[in-house]
C-alpha cells in the first residue's frame, strides 16, 4: 500500500514540488525579517524552474488517484508552457514592481501557487479536479489583478475580474453537476463510458454546453470576453502579461481536453458552438482593437483575436486541430510576452505610459525596441517568415482538413482586418516623428526576455521540428486515449 | 559548376550584404551612409555575377527544372526547402539582380535620411523577391511571396511621399486580402495531394470543381499583384508615393510576381479552370488596357500616368499568358521582362527630373530638350519602347501576345490592338510635353543634364531594351522549351474545351 501510495505521489511530483515550495515561500516571506522580497521572488523563480524540470523528466501515460488527473504528453507539453510562461512573466515583474514600489513577496507566492492551480487544469481527468485546479489558479489570479491596491484601476480590475470569474465559475459547476446527474460519474472515462452506451445525452449536452461557457470565460472568448479590457488595462502591467500567458494557455488546453476527450461523442454538436465562438472571437478581436488607443487594452482586443484563432483549431476536432492549437500557444506564448516587455519598457521620467502614440518615431529613439515590436506586430499580424505565421498556418490546416472551408476563409479575412491595427504600431514607431524618448536603460530584467522572445520569433521557420513534433506527440496521444 | 547551390547563394547573399551594412562604422553619420551604400552596391553586383553565371550555366534544351536544391525543412508535414529554375523563371530573376543595382545607385543622392535601413529594406526584399522566383515548394513560396511586404511597406512608409502612410496601409492590406486566400487555396491542395512541391502538383490533375474554387483563390492573390482591372487601385497610390527606386522594384519586379504566379500555377496546376475562366480574365485584360490607357491620358503627374500606363502593359501580358499557346505564353514572358526594364526606366527618368526639381507634376516641365539634350534621347527610347516601336523590346512582346491572341479569338486581339494605339498617344503627348516646346519656365532655365552616375544606369538599361528588342532569340531561346513544355501540359484542357464548344454549336 505504501509501496502503491509512493507510485501515484511520484507521478504527480510537480504538483507537489509547488505546493510545498509555494508554502516554504509563503512562510519565509513572513518569517524572515526585513524585506524577503528579493529571496522570495528567486526562490519562486528556482521553484518553477524545477518543477518545468519535473514535469518533463517524470514519467508521463498513468492515470494516478483512481483516474483523477492524467499525466500525459499533452498535459506535460502544456504545463512546460504555462511554466516558461510563469517564469518570463515574473523575470519581467522584477524591474517593475521595483520602481512602482509594490515590492512584496505575495505576488511571486501567488504565481507559485496559480502555476499549480493551472498544472492540475491541464492535466484533469475528471471534473472535480477541473473545477479544483481552476478555482485554485483563478483566486490567485484576482489577488494578483488588484495587487496595486492603492490603485483604483487595479483594484476596479480585480473586483471584476472576480465578480464577473465567480458567475463563469458558477456556470461552469452548474454544467458539472448536470454531467454528473446524466451520466452518474463525474470521471472523464465514465462520461465517455455513459456517452459510448447509448443513453439519451441531451442532459450531458446541455451540461457541456455550460462547462464550455465557463472555459470561454476563461479564454476570453466572445461572447464572454467583456472582462478582457478592463482587467488588461487595469491590473499592473506585468501581471497582465502573466494573464495573457500563462492562464490562458492552461483554459485553452483545459477546454481542449474537456471537448477532446469526455465529449468526444458530442463533437457534432459542440463543433457548432466554437464555430461560433471562434468566428465572434476573431471578429470582435479584429474590429474592437482598431479603435483603442492604449496599448494594453488594445493587446486585450488582440487576446480575443488569438483566442479566436486557437479556437479554429479546436473546431476541427481533430488530432490535426489538436496540434494546430498546441502550436499556435506555444507560438502566441512567446511573441505575446515579448510584445508585454516591449510595452514595460515604455515609461518615460519613471511613470508608465501607456497610449500607443507614446510609441510614436521610437525606431529614433530606440531603434533596437523598435525593431523587437515591430517583429512581434508583424509576427501577431501571421505575416511570413515569422513564428506568427506558423501558428496561424497549422490551425487553418486542420480546418481545411476537417473541411470548415468557411471558417478557414472568415479566419484568414479578419487577420487581414487584424494586420491593420498591428501594423499601425509599425507605422507609428516608423513613420511618424519622435515623440520623447523612453527612459533607457530599460532595464536587466527586460532586455534578456524581449530579447531571446524576439529571436525566437524570428528564428523559428529555421528550426521548426522540436516544438511541432512535441506538439504532435501530444495532440496524437490525446486524441488517441479517446477514440478506442 | 552545378554542385555549387547557386541558387540558395543568390537568395542568401543579399541577407549576407544586409548584415553587414549593419554592422557598418564610420567616423560620422556622413562616412556610415557613404560605407553603407558602396557595401549595398557592392552586394548587389556580386549578387547579379552570381545570377549571370547561373545564366551561363543554364541547359536550354531541357524543361526540367534546372539547379535543383531539396533539403528537408518541416519532413513531419513533407515540406522542403526546394529550389530550382527553368526557362520561365531564368530571366525573372536575371530581371531582379539587374535592377537592384540599379535602385540603389539611384538613390545614392536621393535618399538621405536612414541610408542604413534603406539599403538594408532593398538587400532583404532582393533576397525574397529571388527566392520567390526560386522556390519550388509550395509553402516556401508562400513565406517569399508575402514576407516581401515588410521591407515594401517599409520602403513606402517611409521614404515615401506625402501621402505615404496612406499608400503603404493600402499596398499592404490590399496585397494581404489576395494572400490569404491563396494560402487558403496551398492549404487546400496539401490536404488533397498531401504535397506542396510544385513539381508533383503540376502533374496531379485536380477534379474540375475544385479547380475552380482554387483558380479563384489564386486569382484573388494574382490579380492584386499583377494587377488587373479592378484590382489595380492600390498600384496608382503605391507608385506614386513610393521613392523613385521604390517604384522601379514595384514596377519592375513585384508586377511580374502576379504573373509569374497565373504562369507557374494557374496554368499548369489547374488546366481546366484556366480555360474555363479565360474569357473572364481577356475580358478584364481588356478593359484594363483601354481604360486604363484612357485614365492615363488624362493625368498631370507622371509617376500617375506611367503607373496608369503599366496596369495596361500587364493587361497584355494576362491576354498572352492565357492564349494558351507559345507564342502567346512567350510574348506574355517577354512583355513581362521588357516592362520590367522599360517601366522601372520611365520611373527613373521621372525620377532624375523629381530629384532637381521636386516635382512630378507634367506642367512643371516643357522644352527639357534645351537644356538636356542626354536625357532627352533617354527618355525617347524607353518612350518608344513603351509605345511598341519596332527595334526595341516593347515591339518583341506585344507583336507576340497579339499573334497568340489572334489564334485564341479574335475580336480579344483586335480590342487589344486599340491599345496600343492610345499607348502611343499618351506617351507621345506626356513627351511633347515635358521635353519639346519652348524653355520657357524660369525655374528650368538651370536645370542640369543627366550626370555621370545617372548615365551609369541608364546606358545598360537603353542597351537592354535594344538588345531585346533587336535580338529577342537571346531570352526566347531559353524560354521555348519549357513554355512548350508547359503548353503541352494545358494542351489537353484546351482540346476538350474547345471539343465542348464545337459539340454545343
Amino acid at each position: 500500500m505504501a509501496a502503491f501510495l509512493a507510485h501515484e505521489l511520484l507521478t504527480i511530483l510537480p504538483a507537489l514540488w509547488l505546493a510545498v515550495a509555494g508554502m516554504a515561500l509563503l512562510t519565509a516571506g513572513v518569517f524572515i525579517s526585513g524585506n524577503a522580497s528579493h529571496i522570495v521572488f528567486w526562490g519562486a523563480v528556482a521553484s518553477l524552474v524545477i518543477a518545468g524540470i519535473l514535469a518533463i523528466v517524470s514519467p508521463v501515460g498513468e492515470q494516478p488517484f483512481n483516474g483523477l488527473v492524467s499525466i500525459d504528453p499533452f498535459g506535460r507539453f502544456m504545463t512546460v508552457l504555462v511554466v516558461a510562461g510563469a517564469v518570463l512573466s515574473l523575470i519581467m515583474a522584477r524591474g517593475f514592481m521595483r520602481r512602482e514600489s509594490m515590492e512584496r513577496f505575495e505576488l511571486p507566492v501567488l504565481v507559485v501557487l496559480a502555476t499549480l492551480g493551472m498544472y492540475l487544469m491541464v492535466q484533469a481527468n475528471d471534473l472535480m479536479t477541473l473545477y479544483v485546479g481552476l478555482e485554485m489558479q483563478s483566486l490567485a489570479l484576482y489577488v494578483c489583478a488588484a495587487f496595486q491596491q492603492d490603485k483604483l484601476r487595479s483594484t476596479e480590475a480585480g473586483l471584476k475580474y472576480f465578480v464577473l470569474g465567480a458567475v463563469a465559475s458558477g456556470m461552469l459547476l452548474y454544467g458539472c453537476s448536470l454531467v454528473y446527474g446524466f451520466s452518474g460519474s463525474t470521471s472523464f472515462d465514465g462520461i465517455v463510458a455513459t456517452l459510448a452506451a447509448g443513453d439519451d445525452s441531451t442532459g450531458i449536452l446541455v451540461g457541456a454546453v455550460f462547462i464550455a461557457a465557463g472555459l470561454a470565460f476563461k479564454i476570453s472568448a466572445v461572447p464572454f470576453h467583456m472582462w478582457t479590457p478592463d482587467v488588461y488595462e487595469g491590473a499592473p502591467t506585468p501581471v497582465t502579461a502573466f494573464f495573457s500567458a500563462a492562464p490562458k494557455v492552461a483554459a485553452m488546453a483545459l477546454l481542449v481536453r474537456v471537448l477532446i476527450d469526455p465529449f468526444a461523442a458530442l463533437v457534432d454538436h459542440w463543433q457548432q458552438i466554437i464555430f461560433l465562438l471562434a468566428v465572434g472571437s476573431m471578429a470582435l478581436g479584429a474590429l474592437g482593437a482598431i479603435g483603442q488607443r492604449n496599448i494594453k487594452r488594445l493587446m486585450a482586443y488582440s487576446s480575443i483575436g488569438h483566442a479566436g484563432f486557437a479556437l479554429v483549431g479546436l473546431a476541427a476536432g481533430s488530432e490535426a486541430g489538436v496540434h494546430g492549437v498546441a502550436v499556435y500557444l506555444a507560438i502566441y506564448l512567446v511573441m505575446g510576452l515579448g510584445t508585454w516587455g516591449c510595452i514595460l519598457a515604455m515609461r518615460r521620467d519613471g511613470t508608465m505610459v501607456e497610449e500607443i502614440d507614446d510609441l510614436a518615431g521610437l525606431s529614433r529613439s530606440q531603434p533596437a525596441l523598435a525593431l523587437a515590436l515591430a517583429v512581434f506586430m508583424f509576427s501577431m499580424a501571421g505575416i511570413p517568415p515569422l513564428a506568427g505565421f506558423f501558428g496561424k498556418f497549422y490551425v487553418f490546416l486542420a480546418a481545411i482538413d476537417a473541411g470548415l472551408y468557411t471558417l478557414t476563409v472568415i479566419g484568414v479575412l479578419m487577420s487581414v482586418v487584424g494586420a491593420f491595427y498591428y501594423i499601425r504600431i509599425v507605422k507609428l514607431m516608423y513613420f511618424d516623428d519622435p515623440a520623447d524618448a523612453f527612459d533607457r536603460p530599460a532595464g536587466r530584467d527586460l532586455v534578456p526576455v524581449i530579447a531571446v522572445t524576439a529571436v525566437v520569433t524570428v528564428g523559428f521557420f529555421l528550426f521548426p521540428d522540436p516544438l511541432l513534433d512535441s506538439a504532435r506527440y501530444a495532440a496524437a496521444t490525446l486524441v488517441a486515449g479517446v477514440s478506442p | 559548376m552545378s554542385q555549387w547551390p547557386l541558387l540558395s547563394l543568390a537568395i542568401f547573399l543579399p541577407l549576407i550584404g544586409a548584415a553587414f551594412v549593419l554592422l557598418t562604422r564610420g567616423d560620422n553619420e556622413e562616412a556610415v551612409a557613404r560605407n553603407t551604400r558602396y557595401v549595398a552596391l557592392w552586394t548587389s553586383f556580386v549578387v547579379l555575377v552570381v545570377v549571370l553565371l547561373i545564366w551561363a550555366a543554364f541547359d536550354t534544351t531541357t524543361a526540367e527544372f534546372q539547379f535543383v536544391e531539396r533539403a528537408p525543412w518541416i519532413p513531419a508535414f513533407g515540406i522542403e526547402f526546394h529550389l530550382g529554375i527553368d526557362g520561365i523563371s531564368l530571366f525573372l530573376i536575371v530581371l531582379t539582380a539587374f535592377l537592384v543595382p540599379v535602385c540603389i545607385l539611384c538613390s545614392w543622392d536621393s535618399i538621405r535620411t536612414r541610408v542604413r535601413e534603406y539599403m538594408i529594406a532593398f538587400l532583404v526584399m532582393e533576397s525574397f523577391i529571388i527566392g520567390v522566383f526560386c522556390a519550388l515548394d509550395f509553402v516556401l513560396f508562400y513565406l517569399f511571396f508575402e514576407a516581401m511586404l515588410i521591407p515594401m511597406f517599409l520602403i513606402i512608409g517611409i521614404w515615401g511621399g506625402p501621402r505615404r502612410i496612406y499608400s503603404a496601409f493600402k499596398f499592404f492590406l490590399y496585397t494581404l486580402v489576395g494572400s490569404v486566400l491563396l494560402l487558403v487555396a496551398v492549404l487546400t491542395m496539401y490536404f488533397e495531394t498531401g504535397t506542396t512541391s510544385i513539381p508533383d502538383l503540376m502533374t496531379w490533375g485536380f477534379e474540375e470543381e475544385l479547380q475552380r474554387w482554387l483558380w479563384l483563390a489564386m486569382f484573388a492573390s494574382f490579380a492584386v499583384k499583377v494587377p488587373m482591372w479592378p484590382f489595380h487601385t492600390w498600384l496608382p497610390d503605391a507608385h506614386v508615393e513610393a521613392p523613385t527606386a521604390g517604384s522601379v522594384i514595384l514596377a519592375g519586379i513585384l508586377l511580374k510576381m502576379g504573373a509569374y504566379g497565373f504562369l507557374r500555377f494557374s496554368l499548369p496546376m489547374l488546366p481546366e479552370a484556366s480555360v474555363y475562366f479565360a474569357p473572364l480574365v481577356y475580358s478584364l485584360s481588356i478593359v484594363a488596357i483601354i481604360y486604363t490607357s484612357l485614365v492615363a491620358l488624362m493625368q498631370e503627374d507622371m509617376k500617375k500616368l506611367i503607373a496608369y500606363s503599366s496596369v495596361a502593359h500587364m493587361g497584355f501580358v494576362t491576354i498572352g499568358l492565357f492564349s494558351m499557346n507559345q507564342q502567346g505564353i512567350e510574348g506574355g514572358l517577354f512583355q513581362m521582362l521588357s516592362h520590367g526594364v522599360v517601366s522601372a526606366a520611365l520611373f527613373l527618368v521621372v525620377g532624375v527630373v523629381y530629384d532637381r526639381m521636386h516635382s512630378r507634376l507634367i506642367a512643371t516641365y516643357g522644352g527639357l530638350v534645351h537644356r538636356m539634350p542626354r536625357y532627352a534621347l533617354v527618355f525617347m527610347v524607353f518612350m518608344l519602347a513603351s509605345v511598341g516601336l519596332p527595334g526595341t523590346s516593347g515591339f518583341v512582346g506585344e507583336f507576340l501576345v497579339l499573334v497568340g491572341a489572334f489564334q485564341a479569338n479574335t475580336w480579344v486581339a483586335f480590342l487589344a490592338t486599340t491599345g496600343i494605339v492610345l499607348g502611343a498617344a499618351y506617351m507621345l503627348w506626356l513627351y511633347r510635353r515635358v521635353v519639346f516646346g519652348e524653355l520657357v519656365k524660369a525655374e528650368l532655365k538651370s536645370i542640369s543634364d543627366c550626370n555621370r552616375r545617372e548615365m551609369l544606369f541608364f546606358v545598360p538599361l537603353v542597351a537592354a531594351v535594344l538588345i531585346m528588342g533587336i535580338w529577342p532569340e537571346s531570352l526566347l531561346d531559353a524560354m521555348h522549351v519549357s513554355v512548350v513544355n508547359l503548353v503541352e501540359q494545358t494542351a489537353g484542357a484546351n482540346e476538350a474545351a474547345s471539343f465542348a464548344m464545337r459539340a454545343d454549336r
